[in-house]
């Protein structure tokens, strides 16, 4: 009983850290993610409207 | 009565506060701006997707919020069903966030503000810091060890500004109602500003492409047909 008091059911995160920076592994995936996701939005083409691609072609 | 004297009441000039405001509302706003079918052609651009990425978002967060305040911590913390629905929440937010920080970096970096766009801007951001307080108060209803731990470092992050005077984050009735109906109810406000803002004075051009945005090239009405 004593033993599961003790244990604190949450899991600790892994961390990185370089010298005065510390961040979470979830953290730095959603750091990551959101930083490909802005420059994937300004690289890929949008898909045209059929009205244009209708006189496109 | 003819059709000239039935239409008078449009072009009467107001007398009341009512009639005033509806002239400004016709003059700011008219259906053509706030429910418009075309767009410039700058706007076929996934950055320019994230905005409304992050009101579908919201919508959700409102839907799955709506739904666990119904049924209760008793059914979203024990029965299978309501951890579904509080982990669709939860998962809302973490994509909420994403999108609204991600429409925010797109916005800052083409200087949104231009052309008398500070007044969106700046409701924009106001939502942005409204929501870590519902972020904050939603974390600490999760009634675990991980809120506890977050309760007792924004302590003392909220006594220090100040703002621990007001509210307890200890105070569990009081950070449920401050995040089921407070600031939900103030983030709903100031987006609905936000977006009608964005209605009135239009989508923000790019920098480069400012002089010539109103240019339509996504055509859908029966006169760009015809030009054609």
């Amino acid at each position: 009983m004593i033993d599961f008091a003790l244990r604190v059911p949450a899991e600790v995160a892994t961390y990185f850290t370089w010298g005065w920076v510390s961040v979470s592994v979830p953290n730095l995936i959603v750091i990551v993610t959101m930083i490909a996701l802005f420059v994937l939005a300004l690289l890929l083409p949008f898909p045209r409207d059929r009205h244009d691609s209708r006189n496109d072609s | 009565m003819n059709a000239e004297t039935a239409g008078s009441h449009e072009t009467a000039p107001a007398t009341t506060w009512i009639g005033r405001t509806r002239e400004y509302l016709e003059r700011k706003l008219p259906y053509e701006k706030l429910l418009p079918e075309t767009q410039p052609s700058y706007v076929a651009s996934w950055i320019y997707v994230f905005g409304v990425l992050t009101l579908g978002a919201l919508a959700m967060i409102v839907l799955s919020g709506a739904l666990l305040s119904l049924k209760g911590p008793a059914w979203y913390h024990v029965s299978s069903t309501g951890l579904f629905a509080n982990s669709l929440h939860y998962w809302s937010v973490q994509l909420f966030f994403m999108f609204m920080v991600i429409h925010m970096a797109g916005k800052f970096w083409m200087a949104a503000w231009r052309g008398k766009r500070a007044k969106t801007w700046i409701t924009g951001v106001v939502a942005f810091v409204v929501s870590i307080g519902a972020g904050l108060t939603g974390y600490v209803l999760q009634t675990n060890f991980d809120s506890q731990w977050i309760a007792f470092e924004a302590k003392d992050g909220l006594n220090a500004s100040g703002i621990g005077a007001w509210f307890n984050v200890a105070n569990v009735g009081q950070d449920m109602l401050i995040h089921v109906f407070l600031l939900p109810a103030v983030i709903a406000v100031i987006v609905a500003i936000h977006v009608l803002l964005v209605r009135v004075h239009g989508v923000v051009p790019p920098i480069d492409a400012a002089k010539i945005a109103e240019v339509p090239i996504l055509q859908q009405t029966p006169q760009a047909e015809e030009a054609r």
